[in-house]
């Protein structure tokens, strides 16, 4: 047993070991702590390369875009969009659920995973997590200027007021949905923060510059590595993860009841929220994707995201791709079965109407694409992933604007019946959504470790002696293999 | 509280800092902390550290906020102002419950992390105190606390420098 690579676990209560496969490995080669630290912060401390500032600088022409088009939408009024009577809801709140969904990945990544152990996630997590908090942020910002009079914002929160005090109508979902979506971005947010006070420690004992000392100070809190503060921290993590969990779940099922509780065919079914948390996962897989696999190529972080990681996450990408894709298919099903016309109607013009096209295209992103991740080739093809990683993002924003679109332009009577045509502010504020979402998160993998530190120690150190701590009498036999 | 005196041995790796604390609790040492860069799975019980009790912080706020959602909703929904939404029942319970949710999450997990800083005396711009150099890097530490003259300091040296311990040396101050 000394001789091979074969690790010993613990089995039975009794103590008894049987000999299992090796542990897979998450950190490629054998490096020391300190080659960690210094491979992580090695982006952080250098200067930005020419690919950076091409990148920043397009981002910021997106953010540039984004303000001026806000504005442009401020002082005119929301009728600077397509919208008419008959489609009242479009890009905007298509972007809405697009962005919430990206975000989904990153706490599935971060809070079901821990959950669940998975050691892989370990070297995603935290961008995965600032993702969700940027992804959540351009959402954020979609409901607010729908408003028509966004300085008006603070109305939807349950606060005594001189109206009254006139209360908000806590039966409609658009409530649930603010309270739903604040949540998610305040435990998100501490999640992302409290993960990374171990990290800016070590930036702040790394740090030479006095300003640097100092911010890295103020956001480390004192960290000094304490065992008997690692060990309440865990179990802390432990239950935000745990709440955290339930959590995602319930913001894209409340997202998805927006829709489902109205009574337009094509919104009213039953089979949203799980429906759209898949979806939102899928997309978020996507966008994660998309992310790491630039962010590995350009700061050569390929011994901490190896090509396993891409793996697990393209066989993600393909689980929750094919539960959307049966849940296309359930609908469909559905609207045959109920023999309702109105809802046949819907799916036939759906698939046939003006915009087939978008369905076309939403169904090949999102229901052909995932299963060409069956090969194992493809998975393991930088080039191919990311085309796919492209496709999945393109899909999952059509998959939006199918279901809110298309459903609202022919409901009912064919008297109500309109087309949408975006206008150029529509796409505007579309295309800055991604300058502001891609300037933060281009800002973040400059200032702080965009890969968690310890985390990764936590793996490569552990692993080295999970088993012998527990049980004495293999300790010695495993300590020098 | 201020001037302590410590002896701090520091490590290169985990399974000997394991060792060491083990053999330093078996010659009736109290081991004052060990600090590592990241957190070592079982030390708890070499260390024989207590499960902290910080979840029944996350019951007691959840259930309470959970409660009071409940509360806020039917009184602002039912007592305070009915509104006719759709002819709706004021008081669907049902619709109530996604608010609930959320709110219990909210509190419970904002009161769990708060409970955590204000536990492990945490604050944002708190001066670090470290026992040596690179501890959030790649140096394990052991520290042992002289409480009084019957702490045994060569000893407790002898038992260090016996168990792999890279450097030993005291310090007063405050950790």
């Amino acid at each position: 047993m000394s001789t091979t690579a074969i690790n010993t676990r613990p089995v039975s209560a009794a103590g008894s070991a049987v000999q299992v496969l090796p542990p897979p490995r998450w950190v490629d080669g054998d490096p020391s702590l300190r080659k960690i630290t210094d491979d992580i912060m090695n982006p952080m401390e250098g200067k930005p390369g020419r690919g950076w500032w091409i990148c920043f600088g397009l981002a910021l022409l997106g953010l540039a875009d984004l303000g001026a088009m806000v504005f442009w939408l401020v002082a005119n009024g929301i009728g600077v969009w397509g919208l008419n009577n008959s489609v009242g809801w479009a890009f905007d709140i298509t972007n809405f659920v697009f962005w919430i969904g990206i975000g989904h990945a990153g706490t599935l990544i971060s809070a079901i995973l821990l959950l669940f152990r998975q050691q892989w996630r370990t070297s995603i997590n935290r961008s995965a997590e600032a993702m969700t908090i940027f992804a959540v942020m351009c959402a954020g910002l979609f409901p607010a200027i729908h408003m028509g009079r966004p300085w008006d914002a603070f109305f939807i929160f349950p606060y005594p007021n001189q109206r009254g005090p006139l209360w908000v109508n806590f039966r409609s979902p658009l409530v649930w949905d603010v309270v739903a979506i604040s949540t998610y971005f305040t435990i998100s947010l501490f999640f992302w923060y409290l993960g990374m006070v171990p990290d800016l420690a070590t930036l702040r004992d790394r740090a030479k510059g006095k300003i640097k000392k100092f911010i890295f100070r103020t956001l480390s809190l004192g960290w000094n590595g304490s065992h008997r503060t690692w060990a309440r921290y865990e179990i802390v993590s432990l239950v935000l993860a745990g709440l955290a969990t339930p959590l995602v779940l319930s913001v894209h099922s409340i997202v998805s009841m927006d829709f489902a509780t109205s009574v337009l065919p094509g919104w009213h079914t039953t089979i949203f929220p799980p429906y759209f948390v898949a979806g939102a996962i899928y997309s978020g897989f996507g966008m994660v994707l998309t992310l790491l696999l630039i962010t590995r190529q350009t700061m050569n972080l390929q011994r901490f995201i190896t090509m396993r990681h891409l793996d697990m996450m393209a066989k993600v990408t393909m689980l929750t791709g094919m539960i959307v894709s049966y849940a296309y298919a359930t609908e469909f099903f559905s609207a045959w079965y109920s023999g309702n016309i109105y809802e046949r109607y819907h799916f036939i013009n759906r698939a046939t109407g003006p915009y087939f096209w978008c369905f076309g295209l939403m169904v090949l992103c999102n229901v052909v694409t995932p299963q060409l991740l069956w090969f194992k080739g493809l998975r393991a093809s930088i080039p191919g992933l990311f085309m796919i990683s492209i496709m999945v993002n393109i899909g999952m924003w059509f998959e939006r604007f199918v279901i809110i679109v298309v459903s609202l332009h022919r409901a009912f009577l064919p008297s109500g019946w309109g087309m949408f045509v975006p206008t150029p502010v529509d796409i505007g504020i579309l295309v800055g959504s991604f300058g502001l979402f891609f300037t933060l998160f281009l800002l973040f993998i400059r200032v702080l470790p965009m890969i968690a530190m310890w985390e990764i120690k936590n793996v490569v150190g552990n692993s080295a002696h999970e088993a012998p701590v527990h049980h004495e009498h293999v300790h010695e036999e495993v300590a020098h293999v | 509280m201020s001037n302590q005196s410590y002896m701090v041995a520091t490590f290169r790796d985990a399974n000997t800092l394991i060792k060491a604390v083990k053999s330093v609790r078996a010659k009736q040492f109290r081991v004052y902390d060990i600090y590592s860069p990241y957190p070592i799975h079982g030390m708890d019980e070499v260390m024989g550290v207590r499960r902290t009790r910080l979840p029944w912080v996350t019951l007691i706020v959840g259930v309470s906020a959970g409660l009071s959602a409940v509360l806020l909703q039917f009184y602002t929904s039912v007592a305070d102002w009915n509104l006719n939404v759709g002819g709706k029942p004021d008081n669907s319970a049902l619709a109530f419950v996604p608010i609930t949710f959320e709110l219990t999450i909210l509190l419970g997990g904002l009161s769990t992390i708060f409970a955590l800083l204000l536990r492990t005396r945490m604050f944002p711009g708190k001066k670090e105190r470290l026992p040596a150099e690179g501890v959030t890097d790649d140096t394990f530490a052991l520290v042992l606390r002289k409480r009084d003259a019957s702490f045994n300091a060569a000893q407790a040296r002898q038992v260090l420098e016996q168990n792999g311990a890279e450097s030993v040396q005291e310090k007063e101050g405050e950790l």
